[in-house]
C-alpha cells in the first residue's frame, strides 16, 4: 500500500491515501486542539457535527479534520 | 469578493445517506433535475460510508449505480449553512461559497450520537461508538487496541462487532439497557426474519466478549489520554484498561435544517405526512429525521420522498404498507433503549456538559431554561451550537431545545460578509438548469 507523509505538530506520520487528518493526528499521538481551559481534546463524532477535532492547517485554523483527508507534506498543527 | 457559484435544480436532497440516495434514485429516474448535497467527501452517510478512500459499502451499491444510471453526480464536500429565502440554500465548500436553488427540497439530514457527560468523558480517545467506526474507516488502525463499547443502542453490538474484525479486542461490550427490555425488543423482531438473521450474525461475530445489560461507564481516566474506564456492571463497579472507549446513547436527529426552513417539529422529530411532506410547502423529509427507524425505513422513506417530488405518488402509495411495519420496529427500538434515570447523575459537579465553552456540570444546574443557561453561562454557544450538549442538557435537565438560527454551522467570514454586501450577489452558473 502507497503511503503519503505529513507533519503534525512537527511529528513525522505516513498515512495511507484516503485517511483523514483527524485520525492521522490520533496516530502521530497529537490532540488536536486544546479547550478553553487548557484541556487537550480528541475526535469525539467522526462525522463534522462536535468541532473537537478542528485544528489548523497549512495554516488555516479551525478545520474539520475529520472531514479532510490528508494530502502529502500537509502541516497540521494543534489549534488553540 | 467570494464569488457565489450557482447551482439550480428541480429537486435538492440535503443528505446522501441511504434515505438521500432513494430519494435521488426515485426522483432522478422521474425525469427532473436533481442535485444530491452532501458534508462529506463521498455519499453513503454514515452507515455507508466507506472504508478510506474507497466507494460506499456494499449495500449502497444498488443505489448508486441508480443514481448514477440518472446521470446525477452528488455534490459532495458541501456544508448547507444558510437559507436566506425560500427556494435558495447556501452553502460552503472547502473553498468556495455556493447558492443552491431548487423548487422542491427533500432533507435526508440523518442522525447524530446521543452523548452523555460522565468524569473523563472530554478525555482523548473517548469517543463516540459511531464516532470510533467512523475514524477506522477513515484510516485509523485499530489491530491490537483493546476498546470498550458502551452507551445504549443497537449501533453498540455492530460496532463491537465491526472493531472485532479489524482486529481489536472487545474488553466489554455495556448495554445501559436492562436485559428484560432487550427481551421485550427481540420479541418485536420476531416479525422481521431480515433483522433476527442480523443479529444471529453479530451473536456469532461476537462470540466470547463480555457483553452486559444494565452496565454502564461512570468515570474515564488517563493522563492527558484515555488509560482506563469504571464501569457500573449491575451495580458493582469495574475498572478496566482500554485503548479507546466507544461510548454513544443511541440517536438524535439532525433537525436544525428542518427548523431554520420553519417545518413544524413535534417532539424532537420533524413532523411529515403520508407523503414525506413537512409542514412547509415543497420542503419533504425523509429518514431518521422523522423518527429514529434505521436504514430499511430510511430507503422507504426516502423512496417515498423521491417518488412524490417527482410527480409518482400513485407509486409512492404502494410503499406506504412497508413503512408502517418498518415504524413499529422503531416504536419497539425507542422503548427498548429508553435512558435509564441513573444515567443523570453521571456527572459530577465539575464534569464538563459543553465541551466547546467548558461549562461544567455545576454551573448549569441553577437555570430553569437552556436559554437562560445560555446566556450566563455560553453553554451551548460554541461551534457546535449545542449539536452535544443539547441533547445531553435535555435529558439531564428537561430543558427544551432552543429555537435555530443561521448559520446553522459556522461559516467563514468571507462567506458571510459576501451574503451581507450583496443580496443578489454576482452569479457564476456552473450547472445549467431551466
Amino acid at each position: 500500500m502507497p503511503s503519503l507523509s505529513l507533519t503534525v505538530n512537527g511529528v513525522t506520520v505516513d498515512v495511507e491515501p484516503g485517511t483523514t487528518v483527524a485520525t492521522a493526528a490520533m496516530q502521530a499521538g497529537q490532540p488536536c486542539r486544546v479547550s478553553i481551559s487548557g484541556a487537550p481534546r480528541g475526535p469525539l463524532c467522526g462525522m463534522g457535527i462536535c468541532f473537537e477535532c478542528r485544528m489548523t492547517i497549512n495554516g488555516r485554523a479551525h478545520c474539520r479534520t475529520c472531514q479532510i483527508r490528508c494530502e502529502p507534506g500537509m502541516d497540521v498543527k494543534t489549534d488553540d | 469578493m467570494t464569488r457565489v457559484a450557482c447551482h439550480k435544480f428541480d429537486v435538492i436532497i440535503i443528505g446522501a445517506g441511504p434515505a438521500g440516495m432513494a430519494a435521488a434514485a426515485c426522483a432522478g429516474e422521474s425525469g427532473v433535475r436533481v442535485g444530491l448535497v452532501d458534508d462529506n467527501f463521498s455519499p453513503g452517510g454514515q452507515i455507508w460510508r466507506s472504508q478510506r478512500a474507497g466507494e460506499p459499502a456494499l449495500e449502497a451499491g444498488v443505489w448508486l449505480k441508480r443514481i448514477r444510471a440518472s446521470r446525477i453526480e452528488p455534490l459532495c464536500g458541501f456544508r448547507v449553512f444558510d437559507v436566506p429565502k425560500m427556494g435558495v440554500l447556501l452553502a460552503e465548500t472547502a473553498d468556495d461559497l455556493c447558492e443552491l436553488r431548487y423548487d422542491r427540497l427533500i432533507l435526508a439530514t440523518g442522525a447524530r450520537e446521543r452523548f452523555l457527560p460522565f468524569p473523563g468523558w472530554t478525555l482523548p480517545n473517548v469517543m463516540g461508538a459511531g464516532g470510533l467506526q467512523a475514524l477506522v474507516k477513515s484510516g485509523l488502525p485499530i489491530r491490537g487496541k483493546r476498546a470498550v463499547v458502551a452507551g445504549t443502542g443497537p449501533l453498540l453490538l455492530a460496532v463491537a462487532a465491526y472493531l472485532r474484525k479489524h482486529g481489536a479486542e472487545i474488553a466489554m461490550v455495556c448495554e445501559q439497557a436492562s436485559w428484560g427490555s432487550l427481551a421485550r425488543f427481540a420479541v418485536a423482531l420476531m416479525g422481521q426474519p431480515g433483522k433476527i438473521v442480523q443479529a444471529l450474525q453479530l451473536k456469532k461475530d461476537l462470540a466470547g466478549v463480555p457483553v452486559t445489560t444494565s452496565s454502564w461507564p461512570v468515570a474515564a481516566q488517563g493522563n492527558n489520554v484515555l488509560e482506563t474506564v469504571t464501569i457500573s456492571r449491575r451495580g458493582k463497579s469495574e475498572t478496566l484498561a482500554c485503548d479507546y472507549l466507544a461510548c454513544g446513547f443511541h440517536l438524535v436527529p439532525n433537525t436544525e435544517l428542518a427548523a431554520l426552513l420553519g417545518c413544524q417539529i413535534d417532539r424532537d422529530f420533524v413532523r411529515v405526512d403520508d407523503f414525506q411532506r413537512t409542514t412547509v410547502p415543497e420542503v419533504l423529509c425523509a429518514g431518521e429525521p422523522t423518527g429514529i427507524g434505521g436504514v430499511e425505513s430510511a430507503l422507504v422513506e426516502g423512496q417515498i420522498a423521491g417518488l412524490v417530488s417527482g410527480g409518482r405518488v400513485a407509486e409512492a402509495r404502494k410503499l406506504f404498507g412497508q413503512r408502517k411495519k418498518l415504524r413499529s420496529f422503531a416504536a419497539a427500538m425507542g422503548d427498548a433503549f429508553q435512558l435509564r434515570p441513573e444515567l443523570r447523575d453521571l456527572p459530577s459537579a465539575e464534569t464538563t456538559v459543553c465541551r466547546c465553552e467548558d461549562v461544567p456540570y455545576s454551573r448549569l444546574q441553577p437555570y430553569p431554561t437552556r436559554r437562560a443557561a445560555k446566556l450566563q453561562t455560553r453553554c451551548g454557544m460554541g461551534p457546535c451550537q449545542g449539536r452535544v450538549c443539547g441533547p445531553a442538557t435535555q435529558f439531564l435537565f428537561d430543558w427544551t431545545p432552543d429555537s435555530v438560527r443561521p448559520p446553522i454551522f459556522p461559516a467563514r467570514v468571507e462567506s458571510l460578509a459576501a451574503v451581507a454586501s450583496s443580496p443578489e450577489p454576482e452569479q457564476e452558473a456552473i450547472t445549467g438548469g431551466h
